[in-house]
């Protein structure tokens, strides 16, 4: 009897075990429905008429499947005032988000590499001072920023929120290396420095290979930070180069008009499709990315 | 051909330190130069535009002397408080709950995470249009017959802060979840067995003897929440605006009005050098303990 209570609540037999752990289930679906509800929401409205809106209710769901609120928010929406829809936004989040993914998630693996596998003397106060980076509040850097960029002609550009994403981004790409090359035995390294392979030589042949794991959880966290990102976006670019979250947020602030809710879904869905489809496929590595970002140490 | 060869060597002993030296000098640069480049304009007489001219604690006392300033304290304590507190209540109970051999755990547990994975300005939208006063929550209320009800706290200066705690809370609560199951599945079965040798019940063996053993994992969240609420910014725009008037500024949005609308750059840097203080006084003795403990 008592080795059966080990691992659980509930785990007599009888019917207050059924009445246990149908309190358990019951609980577990309210919270998911307490999860999905918005997005539920958020999918049936961008479906609705306007008409369906201010006839129906929230929950009520869509009496067809009518994409045109999804072909507005794509291709016509006002942002502002320019009407050419989200698109162009989003082609400045991918073309934002793909170079500062790469550039800070090699050089964070170059790093974490040189600090774990060849210790020299401060490398751990190197670590300590780049890490620091990681938590600062933003709002700190954005004044000087902002005047860097001016500096540099890269003031309202895509390249210039390249820049941004990929310097603030180091210091989680290096954590995360860090920790990952810690785990990885110093054998390995040393076999190939006994075969005469160098620096670089181990880096790509010996320990990039091995490191996949650690890449897939560091492109995924960046790319969902960087894509999500708003407040660079909306301090450092204007207009014509906002990223898809400032457009998003245009969009629904656009005070123009009737205010036109299923667009305001529909956008809002084209600008969460992308790090919510990286979620469902690669969730697993999301999750390990987030207690990563736990400082795990 | 010998002296070049020995340049060579020791050029490949120096190789790790010389790949480490760019990202040393960004961050030197960009993180701690900036830093103190704000934390300087804060004590300059710095208008509309960057002036070097050093002017004490002025611009700190021009701060504190505004109203929106206290408004924006106000709203962080409230928030952070409730956030933190509702977040880890859900996270535990969740937890505790989906630690109990549940079947379909991955499915559940990839449900009450996704809104992690959504942009604050994705989260702001849709909450904003289930809050709407007329059409949101209210309307549908109504359609069950309470025809009486209302609910106008998006657009009510006095309630308009809890609506950002409710989306937050909604977004972020998964993740506590997540780091509580974690938590949970590093206690070892033997401790669950020796509770159940000695008698037990579930309710004990949790708030007695497990719960307990994980307050290094209630330290971790409460410090990622309370970072998230210093940090939280996006949210507020996307929801309220900072609105109605100024009646859910927080201090990221405070920061950002003063910098990039209203041009006072320095109380805006004076309000980021505030931040800073807040994030350093949570994050630094954090960070310290836990590098120590993985020197060790």
């Amino acid at each position: 009897m008592r080795q059966r209570r080990i691992s659980g609540i509930v785990h007599r037999r009888g019917p207050r075990h059924v009445l246990m752990r149908g309190l358990l289930f019951a609980i577990l679906l309210l919270f998911c429905a307490y999860y999905l509800v918005p997005l539920v929401v958020m999918i049936s409205t961008s479906l609705k008429s306007l008409a369906e809106i201010r006839e129906g209710s929230l929950l009520s769901l869509p009496q067809g499947l009518d994409f045109s609120a999804w072909a507005t928010a794509w291709g016509s929406a006002c942002v502002g005032v320019r009407c050419d829809g989200l698109e162009p936004y989003v082609w400045n989040s991918v073309l934002m988000t793909v170079p500062a993914v790469a550039i800070s998630t090699f050089l964070g693996a170059l790093n974490g590499y040189a600090l774990t596998k060849w210790r020299f003397r401060g490398a751990d106060w190197i670590f300590a001072l780049v890490l620091f980076g990681a938590f600062i509040p933003f709002q700190v850097v954005l004044l000087p920023m902002a005047r860097t960029l001016g500096f540099l002609g890269l003031a309202g550009t895509v390249p210039g929120l390249i820049l941004v994403h990929t310097v603030y981004g180091l210091a989680f790409t290096t954590l995360f290396f860090r920790n990952f090359f810690i785990g990885v035995s110093n054998g390995i390294v040393q076999a190939a420095m006994v075969d005469g392979a160098g620096f670089f030589g181990i880096f790509f042949r010996v320990v990039l290979p091995m490191s996949i794991p650690a890449i897939v959880v560091t492109v995924i966290w960046q790319f969902t930070q960087i894509w999500n990102d708003f407040l660079f976006g909306v301090a450092f670019t204007i207009g014509d180069s906002n990223p898809v979250t400032v457009a998003l947020n245009n969009v629904v602030n656009t005070s123009t008009g009737v205010k036109q809710y299923n667009v305001d879904m529909a956008a809002a869905i084209i600008a969460g499709l992308p790090t919510l489809a990286v979620y469902v496929i690669a969730g697993a590595y999301f999750v390990r990315g987030l207690s990563a970002g736990a400082i795990k140490g | 051909m010998q002296s070049a060869n020995r340049f060579g060597a020791r050029l490949e002993r120096r190789l790790p330190q010389l790949v480490v030296s760019p990202l040393f000098a960004v961050s030197l640069f960009f993180v701690y130069g900036f830093i103190l480049w704000t934390a300087y304009i804060s004590f300059t007489k710095s208008g509309v535009m960057p002036n070097y001219t050093f002017d004490g604690l002025a611009q700190y006392q021009r701060l504190w002397a505004t109203p929106r300033w206290y408004v924006a304290i106000r709203n962080l304590f409230i928030f952070t408080a409730l956030f933190i507190a509702i977040s880890l209540a859900i996270g535990i109970l969740l937890a505790v709950l989906l630690d109990q051999r549940v079947r379909i755990e991955g499915v559940i547990r990839t449900i009450y995470l996704y809104p992690m994975a959504l942009s604050f300005i994705v989260t702001g939208t849709v909450w904003k249009w289930i809050l709407n006063p007329g059409l949101g929550v209210e309307r549908l209320v109504h359609q069950m017959g309470f025809e009486s009800f209302s609910f106008d706290w998006l657009v009510n200066p006095d309630y308009a802060i809890y609506t950002v705690v409710m989306a937050a809370v909604w977004q972020s609560s998964g993740y506590a979840m997540a780091l509580f199951l974690a938590g949970l599945r590093s206690v070892d079965d033997e401790v669950l067995k020796a509770a159940a040798i000695d008698g037990a019940g579930p309710w004990r063996t949790y708030t007695g003897i497990v719960l307990p053993m994980l307050r290094p994992v209630f330290l971790s969240t409460v410090i990622i929440l309370a970072h998230l609420a210093i940090k939280s910014f996006d949210l507020v725009i996307a929801l309220t605006g900072g609105g109605p008037g100024y009646a859910t500024d927080m201090p990221a949005t405070f920061m950002y009005a003063f910098a990039f609308q209203r041009s006072e750059l320095g109380v805006a840097a004076a309000s980021a050098t505030m931040m800073l203080m807040t994030v350093i006084a949570i994050i630094v003795p954090y960070l310290y303990s836990e590098l120590r403990k993985t020197a060790e």
